[in-house]
């Protein structure tokens, strides 16, 4: 044991060497043990780590910034602050590095364009996967395309008889599909802003989500799936503009539908299940059952990615006019870079202000229960690495959690009414989340140290009404949020 | 058989050649003939035939209404765009203004002060004890009539002995004790058979609770575990109130509804 006196007692000094163990996040060892200073700075510990890497495997990106974690803590700026000095004498320390995105995202501070032509309400925003078209669905049933350069509406599509409630971009970023509440599904052109085919009519009801079949699967983007409170799901062949599948077995409205990259569907529905389904042929794998109440979001560890599609995060998008099996081919390296060879995991969140992280290809029990939140869960979002987790609730909160074990990280406190949506920043970094209070609240993760509560980086205000939509783009240079005030806002730097 | 002359005699003979114009004009008469019937009719036949007037009725608007709909459901398509456009999370839920909110805040103060609580059936009928009891007859000759045997659905605790039967006022017949009840949860609108734990609160007094006699409006305890609901920190609800909504002794089963 160390004696408290801290006299110029060399023990008790940073000069301290301590033994250490570098260990990827899955678990891999990057080497044998080695000798740190226990005062090393993060820039220390990652020349250490590079030496270690180059004698391993040859050769290393000198460009790579990494986070390290020492027993589930960060270590923020030396490792003698993050380890309890007094009894790291005979141990191991294993340290966990998880390399960060290259590029930084830079905070969003200003409305750069407020832009009017709904004359309704703004139900839905979202950006193309390769940032270049921004499109919006409102409830006077009008798809509206917005030019990025000038901030100028582009294209008012028309063909909608009710509320479209959904709009969906497809993974090469040539389509848009909206669904509106009557149960039609249309599909728009974005660059002549006309209608591609017949509006596809088939649900009852109206259409909850939808989701497009991930473009390494499908390097056509042919198929489709959407989700109704009729209880099914279809899939289209949106190129001849027919049902290809009905899939039904849900005992309730279906309220969310995501396509795995392993060809998989995964459902969550108001009959308190989420299930796993083969797109192939439509047979149910999984019925994974632990919700008290209504499922009302999922979140793939892999969206991000999959909606990206051929985009590389950070670096320039393909030309226009790639070959479809090279934009394939780069869609899958995307993908199987978010993926890390783990399964892939799937969180859903509920009315009975829980959420469950599950691993739905291997297992069918739950991986971890996320309890926490006082009001129903109404938004989750993985971040673009897989990391972290963040679930937007009515009791007007953010809680972050950790995107692997499900352990909560913080709370993110700021908002006075309850908060509707959530998007990340493509390199994780920076959340924004809307709010019924009419604010858009940013906030930094990557600079949030371990602490647990956490205030707002940046107020949004500007909004006159309910925002209901918030999307950031792919290349992070704006955030584009709409509401009930009619008013499509872009944000910037 | 006696009655089946005249049937014999329509299928011998066939019936007479105006009987079709005859049906019809008969028929056509029976419209006057009602309405004469209910203008001059009196007294109690007249309410009777009124009533059931009144209900044909409504019965045939019902049916004239439903054919217009259906002539006129092509134009289904033109209407309007409702106004009040909500995104997909808010759709079938409530949706309470702003001003309705804070005024139910401050009702909800003033019940929580008053200590009444939000139960689906306020007020309830109370049960007498000439309708809960019924007096026994004991002793030698039978003449001692101080013993009464419970006449409503009760509960008893698992582990539960009774008293000795000399010194026993109330006995609860095992054909009357219930250990499970349906429970219905308001919001998913499904029902559950749960085991119930014990009888919370009987309306009437304060007796019927500790004997755990159940009638309607009774509060109960359920246990919830089967359902998976799980508290703020993570613990697992196992125990919940519900309120009896039927009367389990004329029906042999307990129905009640969760008061969440």
């Amino acid at each position: 044991t160390m004696s408290s006196t801290a006299d110029d007692n060399d023990d008790n000094g940073e000069d301290r060497a301590v033994l250490v163990q570098f260990v990827s996040e899955t678990g891999e060892e990057a080497g044998p043990p080695l000798q740190a200073l226990l005062g090393s700075t993060v820039a220390d510990l990652k020349a250490t780590l590079d030496a270690q890497l180059i004698v391993q495997s040859g050769d290393y990106d000198d460009q790579v910034i990494y986070k390290f974690f020492v027993d589930e803590a960060e270590v923020a700026t030396s490792l003698a602050v993050a380890v309890d000095c007094g009894q790291v004498n005979e141990r191991l320390l294993r340290i966990v590095y998880q390399p960060q995105a290259l590029f930084r995202v830079r905070p969003v501070t200003r409305c750069t364009s407020s832009l009017p032509g709904h004359s309704e309400a703004v139900l839905s925003a979202a950006f193309s996967p390769d940032s270049r078209n921004l499109a919006s669905g409102s409830g006077d049933a009008a798809v509206r395309f917005w030019d990025l350069s000038t901030e100028t509406p582009l294209h008012e599509c028309r063909g909608h008889k009710h509320w479209v409630l959904c709009i969906a971009w497809s993974p090469d970023g040539r389509r848009l599909a909206s669904a509106c509440k009557r149960g039609q599904i249309c599909l728009w052109c974005p660059d002549t802003g006309k209608q591609i085919g017949r509006p596809l009519a088939r649900h009852t009801q109206w259409v909850t989500s939808l989701a497009w079949r991930p473009l390494h699967l499908d390097s056509e983007c042919r198929l489709l799936a959407s989700a109704s409170k009729d209880c099914t799901v279809i899939l289209w062949d949106t190129i001849v503009g027919q049902v290809s599948r009905v899939i039904s077995g849900h005992e309730q409205a279906v309220t969310q539908v995501r396509w795995g990259g392993t060809d998989l569907l995964y459902t969550g529905s108001r009959d308190r299940t989420v299930r796993v389904w083969r797109a192939d042929d439509g047979a149910l794998c999984r019925t994974l059952q632990q919700h008290a109440h209504w499922v009302n979001t999922l979140a793939l560890s892999t969206d991000y990615a999959m909606r990206l599609g051929a985009n590389e995060p950070g670096k320039p998008a393909p030309e226009i006019g790639a070959p479809r099996t090279e934009l394939c081919e780069r869609a899958r390296r995307v993908y199987e870079a978010a993926r890390r060879d783990q399964p892939e995991r799937l969180v859903s969140g509920s009315d009975d202000f829980t959420l469950t992280l599950w691993t739905p290809e291997t297992d069918k029990r739950p991986v971890a229960r996320l309890t926490g939140h006082l009001q129903l869960v109404n938004d989750v979002r993985f971040s673009p690495d897989g990391r972290l987790l963040a679930s937007a609730s009515f009791d007007k909160s953010v809680r972050l959690w950790d995107g692997r074990t499900g352990k909560f990280l913080a709370t993110l406190l700021g908002h006075v009414g309850r908060v509707y949506q959530v998007a990340w920043s493509a390199d994780s970094r920076l959340l924004v989340s809307s709010s019924a209070d009419s604010t858009l609240k940013l906030w930094d993760i990557g600079a949030a140290g371990g602490k647990n509560r956490l205030k707002p980086v940046n107020d949004l205000p500007g909004h006159a009404d309910e925002v209901y939509a918030v999307d950031w783009s792919p290349d992070g240079q704006k955030v584009a949020s709409g509401g009930k005030d009619r008013e499509l806002k872009l944000w910037r730097n | 058989p006696q009655n089946e002359h005249i049937e014999l005699h329509r299928k011998r003979h066939g019936r007479r050649f105006d009987h079709d114009e005859k049906q019809r004009k008969k028929e056509a008469r029976q419209g006057r003939l009602r309405s004469k019937k209910a203008r001059t009719l009196r007294g109690l036949k007249a309410k009777l035939y009124n009533k059931e007037r009144h209900k044909e009725k409504v019965q045939m608007k019902k049916t004239l209404r439903a054919h217009d709909q259906r002539d006129t459901r092509q134009r289904a398509d033109d209407q309007e765009v409702p106004e009040g456009a909500k995104p997909v999370y808010l759709l079938d839920r409530e949706d309470q203004t702003r001003a309705k909110v804070l005024s139910n805040m401050l009702k909800q103060k003033r019940k929580e002060k008053a200590g009444k609580c939000d139960v689906p059936i306020p007020k309830v009928r109370a049960t007498s004890e000439a309708e809960a009891f019924r007096a026994l007859r004991s002793g030698k000759s039978k003449r001692k009539a101080w013993k009464r045997m419970v006449t409503k659905v009760t509960f008893v605790p698992d582990g539960f002995t009774r008293k000795p039967p000399k010194y026993e006022r109330f006995i609860r017949p095992t054909g009357l004790r219930f250990k499970v009840a349906h429970v219905t949860h308001p919001e998913l609108k499904a029902t559950f058979q749960l085991p119930l734990l014990g009888v919370k609160k009987n309306p009437t007094s304060s007796l019927y609770t500790s004997l755990g006699i159940i009638t309607k409006g009774t509060v109960i305890e359920v246990n919830v575990s089967d359902l998976g609901l799980v508290t703020q920190s993570g613990k697992v609800v196992w125990g919940k109130y519900a309120q009896v909504t039927n009367c389990p002794e004329n029906d042999g089963c307990i129905n009640a509804v969760l008061l969440v």
